[in-house]
């Protein structure tokens, strides 16, 4: 429901009120904004030589480049494993068969249901001990597919289940295998109904990189950014960056995906879209999964 | 497998556990609060308001929850002296710094969690027939009772499950406080990989476990409260 259908056209009252609000609440953003920049200011933070290594190529070479390709590579990584794995357990649970049907669903069940975190703690130690190096980056993108790869495939599963059953009794009624019915008919319309939900999964991979930083020592973007700042003394500056490079990258994210879905779905008959937020009423229990 | 590191007093598992439990709690408090208010800002009739809180929770959404809780602690606390616990002469500087960072990483917990409570309570508005409100409208009733009496009390059933979910989340998230040295799960998780590295397998099925425990019962009983409370259309 869109806010305008809850309240009236504002009459000249309304608008006199909505006004008196607005400068309250305005008045009240500057007073906020002006007592930032004055703790800011009083603790030596607006000083030229604490912002001017932001803009030093010596610090993006040595530093924030490196760790910000670290990001993109275990990112990218995750993102190209999980894909096919969610895809593989999403089809296993939802097949005819139990041996198949039950072990997916124990696995999707539980490593949803497990922080990150700890999976990447597992992960490198594990990988230490079956391969005998120790890999950062082999633990991040351990952690990241094994959770990842268990959201997708619910989301897989909630994309097929929102098709018409008729997509699915046509299929078998021309005579198509079980097989042919998900790969033929079902997947490639459940894909486009998706493409929401696959985004904002890419965009909780992006940043669930950071948390590869803490525990197993992977430098990425923010562990990078870490020791440029005590190189330069300059904590605020440099955090502030790469909150501003997080939010740049996770926007064109979100962005160019809502431009594709358009472009998809442009010419066809509607189908239900199923967003992250919608996942769990669609498959009807409550999941932990967005807000990652 | 050995799980002999389980009765060594050396390693509180129970209470790196309640250590999650407390951080989800308060967090969970205070994001309802403050996500209410965001959403409440999100539909009001002033554009500023509306401005102001669709900024927020782009921008603050976006960022990574470590950045947001490293940030907490050496940029709020280190660099511009944000104090949330008093100092008490002649005490250990341990005690203060564990709460100090206790409540650093609460602070933290808040200011991320509320823009996902304020989608969700906005979703759930969403979810209402613009029928509802129109036919409020219609028979004279103002703002305030079209929201109080019509489109809230339908909207709240809807935003049960979407909030539960973001409940699950955050207390997965509530690992991330590891990352300034809060004593909870991930981090007594990585101190037993270190001291006990042949039991990996086994500390690592302790953990998830403690997990699955914690965040099994808030889905299975929300979901069915979701399910009881959902407005059969």
């Amino acid at each position: 429901m869109t806010t305008n259908v809850m309240y009236d056209h504002p009459g000249p009252r309304a608008r006199m009120r909505n006004l008196i609000y607005s400068i309250v609440f305005a008045a009240l953003l500057v007073a906020a904004v002006w007592w930032v920049i004055v703790i800011l200011a009083d603790n030596g933070q607006l000083t030229a030589a604490k912002w001017k290594p932001l803009i030093e190529a010596q610090n993006w070479t040595t530093y924030l480049l490196p760790g910000l390709w670290n990001t993109i590579k275990a990112a990218v990584i995750s993102v190209v494993i999980a894909l096919p794995l969610g895809a593989i357990l999403g089809v296993a649970r939802m097949s005819d068969h139990g041996w198949l049907r039950w072990p997916a669903s124990v696995i999707v069940e539980f490593f949803r249901s497990v922080p990150v975190i700890i999976l990447m703690v597992f992960a490198f130690q594990l990988w230490f001990s079956l391969v005998g190096t120790s890999s950062p980056l082999a633990a991040v993108v351990i952690g990241l597919v094994l959770y990842n790869g268990s959201v997708l495939a619910e989301v897989f599963r909630a994309g097929v289940r929102a098709l018409p059953k008729g997509q699915t009794e046509a299929a078998v009624a021309i005579g198509l295998r079980k097989t042919q019915v998900m790969t033929n008919v079902l997947l490639p319309q459940a894909l486009t109904a998706m493409l929401p939900a696959i985004v904002s999964q890419l965009v909780v991979i992006l940043k669930d990189t950071a948390l590869g930083g803490i525990l197993v020592g992977y430098v990425e973007l923010r562990r990078a950014a870490a020791t440029s700042a005590s190189n330069y003394q300059n904590l605020l500056p440099t955090y502030v960056l790469i909150s501003v490079i997080y939010i740049v990258l996770n926007l064109t994210l979100t962005t160019s995906a809502s431009v594709l879905e358009r472009r998809f779905r442009r010419g066809r008959k509607g189908g239900k879209v199923v967003d992250a937020a919608a996942v769990g009423s669609v498959v009807g229990e409550v999941t932990g999964d967005e807000t990652r | 497998m050995d799980f002999s590191f389980l009765s060594d007093p050396r390693y509180d598992v129970l209470g790196a556990f309640w250590m999650n439990v407390q951080l989800t709690f308060w967090s969970a408090i205070g994001a309802l609060i403050l996500g209410t208010i965001l959403a409440g800002m999100r539909v009001s009739p002033v554009p500023l308001m509306r401005g102001f809180a669709t900024t927020y929770v782009n921008v603050v959404r976006n960022i990574p929850l470590t950045v947001i809780i490293i940030m907490m602690a050496q940029v709020m606390y280190t660099q511009l002296g944000l104090k949330l616990a008093s100092r008490t002469p002649g005490e250990h500087p341990q005690i203060f710094l564990n709460a100090q960072n206790f409540r650093l990483a609460v602070l933290g917990f808040i200011l991320y969690t509320s823009t996902f409570v304020a989608e969700a309570i906005r979703s759930g508005i969403n979810t209402v027939p613009p029928g509802q409100a129109e036919a409020a409208r219609a028979i004279g009733l103002k703002f305030t009772q079209v929201l109080g009496i019509v489109v809230m009390p339908q909207a709240f059933r809807a935003v049960i499950a979407p909030l539960a979910s973001v409940l699950i989340a955050l207390t997965k998230n509530t690992t991330v406080a590891s990352a300034i040295g809060v004593a909870e799960a991930a981090l007594l998780m990585n101190t037993l990989m270190e001291n006990e590295a042949d039991k990996y397998f086994a500390v690592f099925i302790v953990i998830a476990l403690g997990f699955v425990v914690l965040t099994l019962p808030i889905g299975l009983l929300l979901g069915w409260v979701a399910h009881r409370a959902t407005v059969k259309r």
